[in-house]
């Protein structure tokens, strides 16, 4: 199907793919297993570029926006999710600075991180904070000229290999949810640990820790945006990468999908490729359906959001909704066509479905996004009668 | 300037074989004519495939040598270590033909240090003139000091043809000489023979990665040189004693700008499969570790990379590295030898886009035998070790 | 330090098939590349500019589409491309071709050191390399695979395979040296070279811009010509010997060779 892309997005899409074919596929199998985080990846897609992709030009990116950065997710979430998710978090720690950072934060950070020579992570979700987010406990509180950080934050993508973090944490524990301001922490400012890697059902390639804060200082000048705005910061923040996690949801179902296609028709049963079956053929027939529109749904997400509309919450909760509800079911389909093949490890099915199902929980459930969804639904219906 | 290669337009029949055979995508059909483009890179394989000689390339090469004044068949004795290198005796075969339908005598260009030995021998396998040159300053192989002597020699002796072995040294020697006297070298000729009319030396060798054959003539420049590939022709078998001549030659060397430090020996280490052009492979069949030792002598005998079954690799016989098929490598070389594996379709998943495939399973309804090219029906453990024999010579 | 990075636009040789029925090349889907084996001269040469400092010149001899090649090669980080191009260069064999690049690096000046891949994957004859230096007066070496060193006072140190191992040579530049595959790993292009690459401007020679023998180019300084260009004979599917081992191994044998498969030869491959 044509999405008419430009020119400049079909080349970032062709390298991107290109890299995904030729260094990401050979290696996906072994770091899902062995839990390897990508760092020789990470130095590739740093040499060619891609971190520059969504940085504007004058910090040393290329002026792209979420439509070229999910395009690079896309195409190397098809051969692994999560060496694609260095990537992608990566790009959920930038934009925070992106949105809200000050010129010399900007000028600070974005250069590095566009030249790929460092990765940044975003870090809200604690023990007790999930989905209610707003039960942040991390205190940031001030003592002259820096804030003091204490607490913990988990599951953290990244977490020890970035180098720049932007923590939500409270900055005035009297205010409620509007106490919750963003700072930016580097690695090795003293009093800020990490936890042990966690040990995943999937995605298992992507590095995730528990950030710990003990009595850690930062500067007043590390503070994103203004104090209070801390949520504000998370939510303008997510409303621009859920197109992000849809891209990566929608690779993965890509990859799937591909590799169910190609199977059927080598493998035989009853004297013929299964693929000459219907009942393999409508399976199919739907997972591409879905596949495509998904991919139709986060693009126009995706280009929504760089045109400059003011209000994308719900278009980019729906893409990220629906993109990995179908990731999900297309994986396993795939795994059912390849039959008692796809439980193996041995063959590439069992690990997509794995890594799929992450995509309908991080980065707000997707019950959250129905809540957002419906709840903007809603909103703009009152607002209509008005 | 006229164009090089042209439609004669009244001949071509609008049949489209040559847009078939084009592989720079260079012809077209405009009104049911043959139209060229300037992709053309006039390579002649349309010219090739047309069978109504309507297309035809203008040729009129620079003045040449002066043909009546150059005769015979002259090769390049390459030696290494002390010893002629195979590949001479395989050319002395070709040349012995060639004598046989020339009519002409076979010299030989030999240079280096203490190299009478090897003129003796030449001349005991057939060599009808040696041309020696003795010298220590002429050393170890080195391309300025033997591009010039070999050239000196060609234009003194001037023999009709000038062969050399398709190794490393003889493809980088010939055309350096080619270049200094200005005549025609082809690459790598898998054939020689001498047309019957011209009494040219036509040279066969593949192109396009061994996807084509080209015949090519070299016809008013001499000496007609060309490589040989290595281990195609058949070696000479020596004759004992044969009525040849040594001649000991004297030229002044030249100091070379390139000098040798030192010769490191190498074993071969495992060829990339990915890459590799020959795979010998094990399976099932192989009934115990050990025995993977023939696999390994085999793949050193051809040069080629060591591949394994599922079953080898799961009982731990040989790395997960080796395996080839569904759930491992999928390779594309020119030969695959496949040894006491079956045939299952995840193996074939991985090599089946193989050019020549060749079982050995003492199981005659191996499904293997079905996508093999050939095959032998019998115990591996006879097979290989004779195979690995025979190659060796 | 100069460095020019002689390439050829190539198809895609490895991806070509025959058509088993008509026995002709289906050069169907075939794309043209950069010759794999350039690439790792390509690759080898900017590490020389990333190392000394300097300039690296990509040259290639062609029809216009060869530009693609070029825009390729800047992609990757050369500096500067220039396209040897006239029908008056077409047809040439191996001898026209080393002899009207030699003229067009004469024309591009001082230069330290000259790469290019082994051979190409359609010509497979690897001799214009050779060509080129003795037509410059400098000397060469095949199948490099490593550029040890190279000093201050011009002096190289390269490793050159050889069949059974390698060896080290010392030479003063300039030096023009054909490269295998071991010798690096080529990069990949980065989005910065691809835009850069499509916004460069790529140098275009005819005959009359270079100084040159007009008969010593294309066909008229071809000496030799392609009689007939066949498939090889595709050896007949399922040939089954049995019996006597000695025996059905001498007649296998015997079928590989007759199909031409250098059947024993060693290092094919750089």
């Amino acid at each position: 199907m044509n999405y008419f892309l430009t020119e400049e997005q079909e080349m970032i899409r062709d390298l991107a793919a290109r890299i995904a074919k030729e260094k990401v596929a050979p290696v996906a199998l072994e770091y899902d297993e062995k839990g390897i985080f990508p760092r020789d990846i990470v130095e590739l897609m740093a040499k060619a570029d891609l971190f520059r992709v969504f940085i504007p030009e004058e910090y040393d990116g290329l002026g792209g926006g979420i439509m070229e950065m999910s395009l690079v997710v896309e195409e190397l979430s098809k051969a692994c999710g999560g060496i694609a998710l260095a990537y992608a978090a990566s790009g959920l720690g930038t934009i925070p600075i992106m949105l809200f950072g000050s010129e010399e934060q900007k000028k600070k950070y974005l250069p590095r991180l566009a030249a790929g020579e460092i990765l940044a992570a975003f870090a809200l979700t604690e023990p007790e904070a999930g989905s209610d987010a707003a039960a942040v406990k991390t205190k940031a509180y001030p003592e002259g000229d820096n804030y003091v950080l204490n607490g913990t934050k988990q599951w953290i993508t990244n977490g020890g290999e970035a180098f720049i973090y932007t923590v939500i944490a409270l900055t005035d524990p009297t205010r409620g949810p509007r106490g919750a301001s963003a700072v930016l922490v580097e690695k090795d400012t003293p009093g800020f640990e990490f936890g042990k890697k966690e040990d995943k059902m999937g995605i298992r390639a992507s590095v995730t820790r528990e950030l710990i804060f003990n009595d850690c200082k930062v500067p007043k000048t590390n503070l994103l945006g203004r104090e209070g705005a801390g949520f504000l910061v998370a939510m303008k923040t997510f409303d621009k990468t859920r197109p992000g996690v849809a891209a990566q949801a929608l690779g993965i179902a890509q990859g799937a999908l591909d590799k169910a296609v190609d199977y059927s028709r080598e493998r035989k049963q009853f004297g013929k490729p299964i693929s000459a079956f219907q009942g393999i053929q409508f399976m199919l027939a739907d997972m591409a359906t879905q596949v495509e529109a998904a991919r139709a749904l986060t693009y126009a997400a995706a280009r929504t959001i760089d045109a400059g509309a003011k209000n994308v919450s719900r278009v980019s909760a729906m893409a990220k909704v629906f993109a990995s509800d179908t990731a999900m079911r297309v994986t396993t389909d795939a795994v059912q066509i390849y039959g008692g093949y796809g439980y193996m490890k041995e063959y590439p099915v069992e690990k997509m479905m794995r890594d799929a199902k992450i995509t309908q929980i991080y980065e707000g459930t997707n019950q959250i996004q129905r809540e957002i969804i419906g709840l903007q639904l809603i909103k703009e219906s009152l607002q209509k009668k008005e | 300037m006229a164009e090089p290669i042209q439609i004669i337009v009244d001949k071509c029949v609008g049949c489209g074989l040559c847009i078939k055979v084009c592989a720079y995508d260079a012809v077209s059909l405009v009104d049911k004519k043959a139209v060229l483009n300037e992709r053309c890179t006039v390579c002649g394989a349309c010219v090739s495939a047309c069978k109504y000689d309507a297309i035809v390339i203008e040729r009129r090469p620079f003045k040449g040598q002066e043909v009546e004044e150059y005769s015979g068949i002259c090769l390049f004795a390459e030696h290494r270590h002390g010893a002629l290198s195979s590949v001479v005796y395989e050319i002395i075969g070709a040349s012995r033909e060639l004598k046989a339908s020339l009519g002409k005598k076979i010299s030989a260009i030999l240079l280096g240090d203490k190299v009478r030995d090897m003129a003796e021998e030449l001349v005991s396998y057939g060599v009808d003139e040696v041309w020696m040159m003795e010298d220590p300053a002429i050393g170890d192989f080195n391309e300025e000091i033997q591009a010039d002597l070999v050239a000196k020699i060609l234009l003194d002796k001037k023999p009709e043809i000038f062969l050399g072995g398709g190794t490393i040294i003889g493809r980088s020697l010939l055309p350096r000489v080619a270049a200094r006297i200005l005549t025609g070298l082809t690459a790598d000729c898998t054939e020689l023979m001498i047309d019957g009319e011209n009494k040219l030396l036509r040279q066969t060798r593949p192109a396009f990665g061994g996807n084509i054959m080209a015949t090519i003539l070299c016809n008013s420049h001499r000496p007609q040189m060309a490589t040989v590939r290595h281990k195609v022709m058949k070696a000479a078998e020596s004759l004992g004693s044969h009525d040849g001549k040594i001649v000991e030659l004297s030229y002044p060397i030249l100091k070379p700008r390139v000098e040798v430090l030192e010769f490191v020996r190498e074993e071969m280490d495992t060829v990339n499969l990915a890459d590799a052009d020959f795979i010998v492979s094990g399976g099932r069949g192989l009934k115990d570790p050990k025995n993977f030792a023939l696999i390994e002598e085999l793949a050193k005998a051809i040069g080629g990379a060591v591949g394994a079954s599922r079953a080898a690799v799961d009982a731990g016989w040989i790395p997960y590295s080796h395996q080839v098929g569904q759930t491992g490598k999928t390779v594309n070389p020119t030969i695959y030898v496949a040894c006491g594996i079956s045939g299952a379709i995840q193996h074939l998943a991985g090599m089946k886009s193989s050019d020549i495939i060749v079982a050995i399973n003492n199981d005659p309804g191996a499904p293997i035998f079905n996508v093999a090219h050939f095959g032998i029906v019998g115990s591996l453990f006879d097979v290989v070790p004779e195979l690995v024999k025979q190659i060796q010579g | 330090m100069k460095i020019v990075i002689c390439i050829k636009q190539v198809p895609d040789t490895t991806n070509v098939r025959i058509n088993p029925e008509t026995n002709t090349l289906m050069r169907e889907g075939v794309e043209s590349i950069i010759n794999p084996f350039d690439m790792y001269a390509l690759e080898e040469g900017i590490r020389l500019k990333e190392q000394h400092g300097g300039s690296v010149i990509a040259l290639s001899m062609g029809p216009p589409q060869v530009e693609s090649a070029l825009r390729e090669a800047i992609s990757l980080g050369v500096d500067e491309a220039i396209l040897l191009s006239d029908r008056a260069f077409a047809g040439a064999d191996t001898l026209a071709t080393g002899y009207t690049l030699a003229r067009g690096i004469k024309k591009i000046g001082k230069v330290d050191v000259i790469l290019m891949g082994r051979q190409a994957i359609d010509g497979d004859t690897g001799q214009v390399g050779p060509g080129v230096a003795e037509n410059l007066g400098l000397p060469h070496v095949t199948e490099i695979r490593k550029i040890e060193q190279i000093d201050e006072d011009g002096t190289i140190v390269v490793e050159r395979l050889l069949e059974d191992g390698y060896v080290r040579l010392k030479s003063k530049l300039p030096i023009l040296l054909t490269v295998v595959k071991e010798i690096n790993e080529p990069r990949l292009p980065s989005l910065k070279g691809k835009m850069a690459a499509k916004k460069a401007e790529i140098k275009n020679w005819d005959h009359q811009d270079i100084d040159l023998d007009p008969q010593r180019i294309g066909l008229t300084g071809s000496p030799t010509q392609v009689m007939k260009i066949f498939t090889p004979p595709k050896p007949s599917g399922g040939k089954i010997f049995e019996g006597d081992v000695g025996q059905a191994v001498t007649d296998l044998l015997a079928e590989l060779r007759s199909a031409g498969i250098p059947i024993g030869q060693q290092k094919e491959e750089g």
